[in-house]
């Protein structure tokens, strides 16, 4: 089969000199996230020193007016949103990962299961209805649709001969995606209120919310992550085919639902605090592979990671590039994704099975 | 499967001088009765409205003996929207058919060819970008034409994109999602720097609809089709051998890519030209061959058929817009409403077989 031959088998157990090359990668990835960690706090409509940026976390109150308006831009905006970023893109490259492996599909992404526009629609419904104005509020409900659309997609992709095949996936999201995105806009054009909050939520971005959405979420995606790590050595068993995997002493299915399940935590979680943010899954696990190799005991942490330093690039490249305005990260993310799944194909590294 | 065994599986065939065609009696009988259904239904479409008109006095006044007041109703106000309905539908169907025909997937259309995400993100620019060089376009070419332009433009990168050594379909579809999603950051991110006034506009451009068509833009769009009808009938004829592949259609002395080429452009523009006249109508182009095929018994989406369903979906999804729902929603809603879970029958189906 074209798919089971597209992905790479995983090596068992692997030399001292990977190992340590993998630890390696693994610590320069940590040490360039807190890099870009601490740039995204500098960067901004109003740039900081790196001192100002200290004495924003960690500085005393003085009465001096100008260190307190650092401090407050630091506190309220810096801060939650590098927080977030970080947040969700583990989420979504951790997810991006696991699904890669779970479905066998190396064109599988989170945002390309229909995922984000459930969680469109359900957050255009519930403010048409319920007229919620707090994200808090409607975090929930994007959970929700994320969740409801991702396993309806996921299920149908599955169903039958065509599970396995990359085209029936990315069609079925892509078809749930247009039915579930003219619904959206029907909602949206017949409620005002609705329409502006979609448009802004649509976009994908990491600013904006506070730390009272950003802890829910970020238990929701830790619980997400900590499953997915659980599934990693039955995921690489799982690797090498079915039958050889249940020979070994995997019980499939009980792997499967742990694996949907924490995708779909990571997927829903991510998706209900930022938008829709397509591509970044897919981009990183690509990367991670390449830099780790197919073992998904070090591919998908590498992911994670990964994901963190996009997304945070991605969001500040959004802050510098239409000054005084701000790109956001969603679509910084889309317009660098879309064109690297485009190689992806071109170099046809899977095609239909 | 060689020439001869494929020869023997085709139906009969008719010869007139250089043109020869297969002899269906039954695709022949539903393509008559599908246009008297089309008909009717355009006839009753123009019919409805706040001042209701009866069936007989539609079709005598379209036959130009009606009375007066009727005559101003009907050709003057309902006409344009009904043969926009009737224009784009069957646009839509041909349109469907050919890509579907070409890339040998059910699930292929113009909308994940990118040609309605390019279309949307011209016309969103035009409208939420005030002044200057954007002003000027929407004067001079007209926002139709614009948006035209922008389909065509996005269905010609997305194939020039997809060659490589020739087109496969499987990637063709992989690189229409990619380039989509590149058209849909575009649009997301024109909405959310807009004015609200301006979004609503726009929005209008993200989902079809019939609403407010002017004889003008009728006429551009009628005649369009029109041209590009002749031009697929002319070249439809060398076609039929290709559903058997590309070895086939070799062997059987077709020239498979220029064929192939010219009926793919046909299509964009077809699919352009629906969409410059209503907006990304959802759907009709994936359904309406695939109901063809079906109807007509065809092992392939039989192209006048389908743009005959193509038509009848669209004009009475716009009837059931206008007159059933309780609010007056964009036909494009509709149409999602059915063709959501149409492709989910038809994954299934797919999968199951």
């Amino acid at each position: 089969m074209g798919t089971t031959a597209v992905m790479e088998r995983p090596a068992p157990g692997g030399s001292a000199k990977t190992r340590r090359r993998r630890v390696m990668g693994l610590g320069t990835l940590l040490a360039v996230l807190v890099a870009v960690a601490v740039l995204s706090l500098a960067v901004g409509a109003r740039a900081l020193s790196p001192a100002e940026v200290w004495h924003g976390l960690f500085g005393a109150p003085t009465s001096d007016q100008r260190l307190t308006e650092i401090r407050l831009i630091v506190e309220t905006v810096r801060v939650p949103r590098t927080v977030l970023a970080i947040v969700a893109g583990i989420a979504l490259g951790v997810g991006g990962a696991l699904i890669q492996g779970f479905t066998r599909n190396p064109i599988a992404d989170t945002g390309l299961l229909g995922v984000n526009t459930g969680a469109s629609f359900a957050v255009v419904s519930v403010i048409a209805v319920f007229g919620f104005s707090d994200p808090f509020q409607y975090v929930w409900f994007a959970f929700l649709g994320a969740a409801v659309a991702g396993v309806v997609v996921f299920g149908l992709a599955s169903i039958g001969r065509g599970a396995g095949n990359p085209l029936t996936l990315a069609l079925a999201g892509q078809g749930i995606t247009v039915f579930l995105m003219a619904m959206t806009t029907a909602v949206a054009l017949s409620n005002q209120a609705s329409l502006n909050a979609l448009r802004f939520w649509n976009a994908g971005s990491v600013a904006g919310v506070g730390f009272d959405v950003i802890w829910p979420v970020t238990g929701f995606i830790a619980v997400g992550v900590v499953l997915g790590l659980t599934t990693l050595p039955s995921l690489n068993l799982l690797n090498l085919g079915d039958d050889v995997a249940r020979g070994l002493g995997v019980n499939i299915a009980l792997s499967r639902t742990v694996g949907i399940t924490a995708i779909t935590l990571l997927a829903g979680a991510a998706t209900a605090a930022c938008g829709p943010i397509a591509f970044l899954g897919l981009m990183v696990a690509h990367v991670a592979r390449y830099l780790t190799g197919p073992d998904y005991r070090w591919l998908v942490p590498c992911a994670g990671l990964l994901g963190a330093v996009v997304l945070l690039v991605c969001d500040i490249i959004g802050r510098l590039v239409v000054r005084p305005g701000e790109l956001d990260a969603g679509v910084v993310v889309a317009l660098l994704g879309a064109p690297f799944f485009a190689v992806l194909v071109w170099r046809g590294k899977f095609r239909s099975a | 499967m060689n020439v001869t065994e494929v020869k023997a599986s085709l139906p009969p065939g008719v010869r007139l001088g250089r043109v020869s065609f297969f002899w269906r009696p039954w695709l022949v009988g539903v393509s008559l009765l599908l246009a008297a259904a089309a008909f009717l239904v355009f006839c009753v479409s123009i019919g409805v409205g706040d001042f209701p008109i009866g069936l007989p006095q539609v079709i005598r006044t379209l036959l130009g003996r009606g009375e007066q007041v009727d005559e101003f109703v009907i050709m003057d106000l309902r006409m344009p929207r009904a043969l926009a309905g009737l224009v784009v539908g069957i646009a839509l169907g041909v349109s469907g058919a050919i890509t579907q025909s070409i890339a040998r997937n059910p699930l292929a259309s113009p909308d994940v060819l990118g040609i309605t995400t390019g279309a949307s993100a011209v016309a969103v620019f035009l409208v939420t970008v005030s002044g200057g060089a954007a002003a000027a376009v929407t004067e001079t070419v007209g926002l139709s034409a614009a948006a035209l332009a922008g389909g065509l433009g996005t269905g010609l990168l997305v194939y020039f994109l997809a060659w490589r050594r020739g087109i496969d379909g499987f990637r063709l579809i992989l690189i229409g999602i990619s380039v989509s999603a590149v058209m849909e950051a575009i649009t997301t991110w024109l909405l959310v720097t807009a004015d609200i006034r301006d979004v609503a506009q726009a929005q209008a451009w993200l989902v079809g609809s019939l609403d407010d068509r002017s004889w003008g833009e009728v006429e551009v769009a009628l005649w369009g089709t029109l041209v590009l009808l002749a031009v697929v009938a002319a070249v439809a004829f060398q076609f039929k051998p290709m559903h058997f592949g590309d070895e086939v259609a070799a062997g059987l002395g077709v020239r498979y890519a220029a064929v192939r080429a010219v009926l793919l452009l046909c299509a964009v523009l077809l699919a352009g030209v629906a969409v410059s006249a209503a907006g990304p109508v959802p759907f009709v182009a994936l359904v309406a061959p695939q109901v063809a095929m079906r109807l007509a018994r065809c092992p392939t989406p039989p192209m006048l058929a389908s743009g005959l369903v193509g038509a009848l979906l669209l004009i009475g999804s716009d009837l059931v817009a206008r007159a059933v729902l309780p609010v007056s929603l964009p036909v494009g809603v509709v149409t999602a409403a059915i063709g959501g879970p149409f492709l989910v029958y038809l994954l299934v189906r797919a999968n199951l077989r």
